[in-house]
């Protein structure tokens, strides 16, 4: 006997608790199978990069704080990148260090807050995400010594960094180097070897490697996938060339290795952190730059490896003293553009952590 | 049971006695009337006050295991946050969707709090202190837990809204399939104590039946955290799936009885553990033994409160396949395991079981668990916990360009 | 072995559950004590407290006790309020034309004072919105003069959003509790912390105090 069905159409957000902010997925499903997802966004859309030609080239460090607002840090780095490049300004090497230690610091920041809410979507009541959360809250103690803020930093200028850390910081920043190692333990214990995380999360979600290239996709999505890309190996920027890390791979590409990549790169900027605070020289920390900077005419694209991927900021300068377009390659945005392919049959717990294990921050998508 | 003495305790036949005495004749109805109000209004307030503490200490333990405080703010430790938080539910306004089937939607919570209330009427507190003298405790247990289905497709189907659809159509399956392994795993029970009351469960309980039969203990235990609802099972109102699952709708009062059933559960599942697998009020030394309940309960509740806040949730098609491929087997292994032991054991005339027998029966059934858990695990270890290498894809290039 | 990985996850929460050292939640405005930590707060042996004050001990020990807390926080920590030297401000409006979102308002009339390196105004107006600022800074490093800083406190709610605007008149009043961010001559103070006593005078508040011929003709001469 067959039972007449026939598929519902349900709004996934805006209004969600695990969309990552605002954003809707429309979704059709086949009782509990996913059938057709269509993303909608735009709710959180700000209007950065109209916004970034009507403010000085400095001022715009401040928007880029509220792009991906989990990794302020290295958002900061790819917008400054992108105007030392246009106006051709040097960094002092202090500062380079200075920044390669605070961008690796937000991106075990970002890590930890990805994989907390993996794991609060998989249905563990909270308690990862607490533990995360707690080690998180030491990360952002140190930028707080650093700039004053914890989320909002606006701790890079074109040039350098605002300023150079306090004496205390690093004592601060040993400890943690030193203890984070146990941390990533402990939460690896709760989580790695976990059988029903490895129920829910392996073979979940499969994202092959070509399909990964095709769409662009970038950062831990694309190296749990297989592929060894990375910007700080493959266009070594800052002091990137003068550490040594490995670039962790995932096998499949499913939902278990994009957790595990994002696991191990936790270790690898700590082992980063570790070079960078036994290389750092004395010095200066910001070249002498005009107030109102006026790049010459032409444009510029500069591109960090940031938690989520390769992230981009494209500068047009008309010889002002505001860039005449910025155009920002988001990394989030970009993986999005796979989620069809990634959610279609899959069952609806498992659209949410597929969800959730691309990682994305609304912020940076609508802009 | 009718033949045992009546004590003027705390019970139904105990306050019936008492109210009887004072009326004339004609008026027994009147007094079997009172003492069931009276009765009623102890379970009710009873159980009411003991999931409101049991909120407080829910939230604080939690919090204790995720390294943070819990509610501390309201009176001493935070013992009277589950009053902030009534009269916040109070407050709040009681909405009913457009469109919704108001009747439906307004009788669901109130169906399911009462079969709480019901199961809790038939679980003996102490060697004296029971409420109700029901014969068939067990089978009653069963069928008035499955009523919290229909109350979960009732708040699910009349709200109107998809995600309270998803969360009942998952509800109904899931408790339906949990159901039956739980059923299998009581008449285990009610074999071994050769009795269907609760009491009498308890009175020939010589042995803790956990001891006795660890498999029906695990096969009841998973079976019931899913009737409840709990992590790992706690799909019927996956939060980050499905908002809050059937009682997304529900706001006010309506919700705060959702949430108090939802919180009573865990006693009444406790409760019920204490009752049929760690000997219910039976204990040692001059402790009484409410006490001795109460502890077991006690222990029984925090290691659930420990799952929960360690464990993520399974899929819905795991759950089924754990129910239907997992338990379900394992309490028919089991209760097969049992039965035949006891007609092994038995003595052939009287049909009692001795102590020994029972510590037979226990060296038997953990032997067998035992090797059913290494053959289980054997079989999904290997499938599960392997992993390929990650190797460099073939496309990447990175390192021919670094060199 | 199949279920030692759930078994260690229990494990994990167990330790922190029997060992909270590591709890982070952070009680504001006020935190619980226990006798043990009020008995060493007035520096008694607990025994002698709870027999000295039974009824504080009492309390405590019920967990009712509250003490005042205030948050761990940075001395470079950028508060939600601004300190500002009105002998130090010179009103050229700097801070006004770096604001991102250009929410300083300033309106100075000549006032004929000579000090230091410009001309001396008179600040009719210095109005800033925190109702609309982000707290970036840009306009405290913008300031010539350091005659901007950040503050310290974050306490700013307010009923209304006219309130919000901090206006000269509070400026000149508020006590002078700088944020030691972007001024690394207050850093530099031994123990300078904004949540303690001392005020920071517009003297010490300053990079560039007296400055000598040579450093002026270096600064401004040479461009
Ligand atoms: S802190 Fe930033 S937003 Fe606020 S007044 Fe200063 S420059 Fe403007
Ligand atoms: S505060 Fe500083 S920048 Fe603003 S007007 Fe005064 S001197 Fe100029």
């Amino acid at each position: 006997m067959a039972i007449r069905t026939e598929p519902v159409t349900v709004n996934l957000g805006p209004q969600h608790p695990s969309t990552h902010g605002v954003f809707r997925l429309r979704v059709t499903f086949d009782g509990e199978v996913v059938l057709d997802v269509e993303p909608v966004f735009g709710y959180l859309h700000r209007g950065t990069e109209k916004l970034a030609e009507e403010r000085t080239y400095v001022q715009v460090v401040t928007l880029t704080d509220r792009l991906d607002y989990v990794s302020a840090m290295t958002n900061n780095l790819a917008y400054v990148r992108a105007v030392e490049k246009l106006a051709g300004i040097e960094v002092p090497e202090r500062a380079k260090y200075l920044r390669v230690i605070s961008s690796e610091l937000q991106r075990i920041a970002s890590h930890l807050i990805a994989t907390g809410f993996l794991l609060q979507e998989l249905g563990a009541f909270a308690t990862p995400l607490m533990y995360c959360f707690r080690e998180r809250e030491r990360i952002l103690e140190l930028f707080e010594m650093l700039c004053g803020a914890r989320i909002t930093v606006s701790y890079m200028r074109p040039g350098g960094v605002l300023q150079d850390a306090p004496e205390d910081f690093w004592p601060a920043l040993d400890e943690l180097v030193k203890a984070m190692p146990q941390y990533i333990e402990e939460l690896e214990g709760l989580i790695t070897s976990n059988e029903i995380v490895l129920a829910r999360t392996k073979d979940v979600g499969v994202l092959t490697a070509e399909k990964a290239i095709n769409a662009s996709v970038t950062g831990p999505m694309l190296r749990a996938t297989g592929v060894q890309w990375d910007l700080r190996k493959a266009d070594p920027h800052e002091v990137y060339d003068r550490v040594e890390f490995d670039v962790p791979i995932g096998a499949i590409g499913d939902t278990y290795d994009r957790y595990l990549v994002r696991v191990q790169e936790m270790r690898q900027s700590l082992r980063i952190i570790e070079q960078c605070v036994k290389q750092i020289p004395k010095g200066d920390i910001r070249s002498r730059t005009a107030y109102f900077i006026r790049p010459p005419v032409g444009d510029a694209y500069g591109a960090v490896e940031s938690p989520k991927g390769e992230l981009g900021f494209y500068l047009v300068s008309d010889g002002g003293i505001a860039p005449y377009r910025c155009k920002i390659r988001s990394p989030s945005f970009i993986n999005l553009t796979v989620l069809r392919d990634l959610l279609a049959g899959w069952k609806m717990a498992d659209l949410i952590i597929i969800f959730g294990s691309t990682d994305i921050v609304l912020g940076e998508v609508d802009r | 049971m009718e033949g045992q003495a009546v004590k003027a305790g705390f019970d139904f036949l105990g306050i019936y006695g008492f109210f009887d005495g004072l009326m004339p004749e004609s008026l027994d109805w009147l007094a079997f009337l009172v003492a069931g109000f009276i009765l009623a209004f102890a379970i009710i307030n009873a159980l009411v006050v003991s999931t409101a503490v049991y909120t407080w200490f829910e939230r604080r333990a939690l919090g204790k295991f995720q390294s943070r405080l819990g509610p501390n703010r309201w009176g001493p430790f935070g013992l009277l946050q589950p009053i902030a938080d009534v009269v916040k539910f109070m407050s709040k306004e009681d909405t009913v969707p457009d469109g919704a089937d108001r009747q439906v939607f307004t009788l669901a919570p109130i169906v399911f709090v009462a079969t709480g209330f019901l199961v809790f009427a038939l679980i003996p507190l102490g060697s004296n202190d029971w409420l109700s003298r029901l014969n068939i405790g067990l089978v009653f247990i069963i069928a008035v837990t499955s009523v919290n289905t229909l109350a979960i497709f009732m708040a699910g189907w009349s709200s109107r809204n998809k995600y309270a659809m998803f969360g009942a159509m998952r509800g109904v399956a899931m408790l339906i399939s949990y159901e039956v392994p739980m059923a299998l795993a009581i008449a285990a029970v009610a074999l071994a104590s050769q009795s269907l009351s609760t009491y009498t469960v308890v009175t020939n309980q010589e042995v803790p039946f956990m001891l006795v039969m660890p498999l029906a203990f695990f096969i009841f235990v998973a079976a019931a955290s899913a009737e409840m609802s709990r992590t790992p099972f706690d799909l019927i109102e996956s939060e980050s799936e499905l908002g809050s699952g059937y009682h997304t709708e529900y706001s006010g009062m309506k919700f705060a009885l959702f949430q108090l059933a939802e919180f009573m559960a865990p006693i009444i599942v406790s409760c019920i553990v204490a009752t049929l697998f760690l000997s219910g009020w039976r204990g040692w030394g001059p402790i009484p033994g409410q006490v001795w309940f109460i502890l077991k309960a006690l222990v029984v509740l925090c290691a659930l409160l420990w799952f929960r806040a360690t464990w993520p949730r399974l899929r819905v098609d795991q759950i089924m396949e754990f129910a239907w491929k997992g338990l379900f087997p394992l309490s028919l292994l089991n209760l097969f395991a049992v039965a035949t032991e006891i007609q092994l054991l038995r003595d052939p005339v009287t049909g009692a079981l001795t102590d020994s027998d029972m510590w037979a029966m226990a060296a038997i059934n953990w032997a067998i668990t035992g090797i059913v858990f290494l053959a289980v695990s054997r079989m999904f270890a290997r499938k599960q916990l392997q992993r390929p290498l990650p190797k460099p894809s073939p496309l990447a290039n990175m390192g021919a360009e670094a060199e | 072995m199949y279920g030692a990985g759930m078994a260690k996850g229990l494990l994990v929460t167990m330790k922190n559950f029997v060992k909270p050292d590591r709890m982070f939640t952070v009680q504001y405005p006020d935190r619980k004590v226990s006798p043990t930590e009020l008995a060493k707060m007035s520096g008694v042996g607990v025994f002698t407290f709870m027999r000295k004050n039974p009824k504080t001990a009492f309390k405590a020990m019920t967990g009712q006790m509250t003490v005042p807390a205030r948050l761990k926080q940075h001395p470079r920590f950028r508060g939600e309020e601004f300190t500002w030297y009105e002998q130090r401000c010179t009103g050229c409006a700097s801070c006004a034309k770096y604001c991102p979102l250009g929410i300083i308002r300033i309106v100075t009339s000549p006032s004929g004072e000579q000090v230091q390196e410009g001309q001396k105004y008179h600040l009719d107006v210095f109005d800033i919105d925190i109702g609309r600022c982000m707290f970036c800074g840009l306009c405290v490093e913008a300031c010539p003069y350091d005659a901007l800083h950040m503050g310290s406190g974050f306490e700013e709610g307010k009923y209304r959003r006219k309130d919000l605007v901090v206006t000269v008149d509070r400026l000149k009043s508020q006590p002078k509790h700088p944020s030691t961010w972007f001024r690394p001559q207050i850093q530099g103070k031994e123990g300078y912390h904004p949540h303690g006593e001392k005020d920071v005078t517009w003297q010490e508040a300053g990079r560039h105090e007296q400055p000598s011929r040579k450093h002026q003709e270096e600064k401004w001469a040479k461009r």
